[in-house]
């Protein structure tokens, strides 16, 4: 019976082409709103998590100066004390619960191979640094401890360094000069890609501290501290036991402010994903408003079909039509009719969120359970706002129903 | 006549509206029909034929006395046991064919076993016995707005008679058709009479298409005025 009533009804759309798409229409736009925010938003959410990872997971940076705000980006105190080899000697010492500990400096340099140059990011850094930032080599091999020690020439370079100078060619053994010193290439780091502002984290040179510091630098500071806390260790605990053993090594007793400040990436993390998924809300439930008016306009146009068709009801009641027969016929057309718009729209609203993910460069991330929420809904309206007109269908009497024009 | 009662009115009274305005439609019908019967009502405009029929038909219930329908008391039950009672037993012909526009001859006879549940293969086969019986093999698959106001009529009057009913109540079947076409209408019915058993209450202003039936009931102010035999009338 179910599914001949539906058979009916899908005739009956069919017969009313233009109406039926009329009524489509709201729904069409109220989902397909609905589904291109929440796609286009968690893409967004998932483009910013990404991103934070791409600086390391569970991740300190201690830098010198004092904290700008909680949590703040920047502002440091540019006269403040720099951070040195015994701070990070001290943590390498006293740490429990880093898996790898690293100092880096780095500096915007000229880098020229042959008739080539190239402005790079270059880092000064030891063995650990890879480690710490969870960057892998694709080819060679990274500073031996003894390289690290004793400053000697060697670098790894990122990939747009070598395609800048060696194109597809392997760069490993050939010697690039940075500054005024010349380093041997012992190693290919994996492409990391732009960071969410723009920046080219394979535009990178990495090479021994002590070469850094006396051949580019031309001083002994340390700008940050890497710490990446081990598997067991969240970094929420990781951080005060970093800020007592630098207040120690750098003399600041309790009741001063540090003169260093510890930046925790999963945190950071944490924030801007909460701040994207909280708007992703805001949007989903804006753009569910007009999945409401889209409810509205079907049973507008329900009433608008039963009242038309108020003599087919009569003729169905006279041959025998069970008023349940009437109800469960408008109320599945009405179903059924949000539900294509349903489909269309998310069909709609996918494209949407895929040209704009494209065009953003975010990850187009549709989600089944916002797909299939999507079609529960719009099934649900369809028989919420479709009840009221399908039983003042079913109740009328014949006989009115009959003599109607 | 000894066939089983089918329709009896006992002191039926159909009112409408209150106090000064109230109009007795029927004032104390009193009427018997029995099974097999081929009946035409005749009378004035608003003497209560269409009234009757509603009643008859078990559309409407009377404001006071009794209507059995097949021995049950049609007059009291609820709306939806008058919908299984017209699904089982009463097949309907209205004087503007009321056929669901759009829709196929065939899905049209089909509808009303669609309201019994049977199944589509079988329903098939039902709508193309009755579109044949009515002379209308060929063009199953024509809608109404493609068929002339006599095959409109005959795909009518197939979706009446696809459930076997035991009544079929037609309400001036023939007063939107021309003569010819109201005397093919006409033999149809008296055959459908004569070859199923089927027993018919029509409504007519015409004295000729009357003629078919075998006995007239004239309504007069919501009474019956008279009720002729035609053997009485040949007499
Ligand atoms: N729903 C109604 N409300 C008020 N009065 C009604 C209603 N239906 C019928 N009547 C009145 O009842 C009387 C009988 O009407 P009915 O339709 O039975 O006449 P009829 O014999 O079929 O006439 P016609 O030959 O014109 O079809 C008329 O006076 C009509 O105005
Ligand atoms: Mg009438």
């Amino acid at each position: 019976m179910i599914w001949e009533t539906v058979r009916l009804s899908l005739r009956s759309i069919r017969r009313n082409v233009l109406r039926s798409f009329l009524t489509l229409l709201g729904i069409v736009i109220g989902v397909a709103a609905v589904i291109a925010m929440l796609t286009i938003g968690s893409g967004t959410t998932e483009k910013v998590k990404a991103d934070i990872s791409k600086l390391g997971s569970n991740l300190l940076v201690v830098r010198a100066g004092r904290p700008a705000g909680p949590g703040g980006p920047g502002g440091l105190d540019q006269a403040a004390r720099p951070l040195a080899e015994k701070d990070v000697t001290a943590l390498v010492a006293h740490l429990s619960g880093a898996r790898a500990i690293s100092p880096a400096s780095q500096k915007q340099v000229r880098v020229i191979f042959g008739t080539e140059s190239l402005t790079s990011g270059v880092t000064g850094t030891d063995s650990a640094y890879l480690d710490a930032r969870d960057w892998k080599l694709v080819s060679g091999r990274p500073f031996s401890d003894s390289e690290t020690r004793a400053g000697t020439g060697v670098c790894l370079i990122g990939e747009t360094v070598r395609q800048q100078f060696f194109g597809a060619g392997d760069p490993e053994g050939e010697i690039i000069r940075v500054n005024r010193t010349s380093c041997k290439i012992i190693g290919l780091l994996e492409p990391k890609g732009y960071t969410g502002f723009g920046q080219d984290q394979d535009n990178v040179v990495l090479m021994p501290l002590h070469a850094y510091q006396r051949r580019v630098a031309g001083n002994r500071d340390i700008d940050n501290i890497y710490i990446a806390a081990d598997d067991r260790t969240p970094t929420s605990e990781l951080q005060p036991r970093v800020e007592d053993i630098l207040r120690d090594t750098r003399r600041i007793t309790p009741d001063r402010d540090p003169d260093f400040a510890i930046r925790d990436m999963t945190q950071i993390a944490d924030a801007m994903t909460s701040a994207t998924t909280t708007m992703t809300g805001m949007l989903g439930a804006v753009a569910g408003v007009s999945l409401l008016v889209g409810g509205i306009g079907i049973m507008n146009i329900m009433l608008v079909s039963v009242t038309e068709r108020t003599r087919e009801i009569g003729i169905r009641l006279a041959i025998g039509a069970h008023e349940k027969h009437i109800l469960i016929q408008f109320l599945v057309e009405a179903t059924v009719l949000s539900l294509l718009g349903g489909i269309i729209g998310i069909l709609i609203g996918l494209s949407l969120a895929g040209l704009t993910s494209m065009a953003l460069t975010i990850p187009f991330a549709p989600s089944p359970a916002v797909i299939l929420l999507a079609v529960g809904f719009s099934a649900l309206i369809g028989m919420v706002f479709g009840f009221f007109p399908a039983l003042r269908g079913a109740r009328l009497d014949p006989i009115d129903a009959l003599r109607h024009e | 006549m000894s066939a089983p009662l089918l329709i009896t009115f006992d002191k039926v009274w159909k009112s409408y509206g209150e106090g000064e305005a109230r109009v007795h439609a029927l004032a104390g019908v009193d009427l018997a029909i029995r099974r097999g019967e081929f009946v035409a009502i005749m009378g004035p405009s608003g003497s209560g034929k269409s009234t009757a029929m509603n009643i008859i038909g078990c559309l409407d219930t009377p404001t006071a006395g009794t209507y059995s329908f097949m021995g049950v008391d049609a007059g009291r039950l609820d709306r939806n046991r008058r919908a299984l009672l017209r699904n089982l037993y009463v097949g309907f012909v209205f004087q503007g064919y009321n056929l669901l526009p759009r829709t196929t001859a065939a899905e049209n006879v089909e509808l009303p076993l669609i309201y019994r549940g049977v199944a589509a293969r079988e329903r098939r086969d039902l709508a193309m016995q009755a579109l044949a019986a009515v002379g209308l093999v060929g063009r199953e698959h024509h809608t109404p707005a493609e068929l002339s106001g006599g095959q409109q009529q005959r795909v009518a009057i197939a979706r009446a008679i696809v459930t076997r009913p035991t009544l079929l109540v037609a309400d001036e079947p023939t007063g939107n058709l021309d003569t010819a076409r109201t005397h093919e209408i006409m033999e149809l019915l008296t055959r459908l009479n004569a070859e199923l058993g089927l027993s018919i209450v029509m409504v007519t202003h015409e004295a000729d298409v009357a003629d078919y039936a075998g006995r007239t009931i004239r309504f007069l102010d919501g009474h019956v005025a008279s009720d002729t035999l035609k053997t009485e009338e040949a007499a």
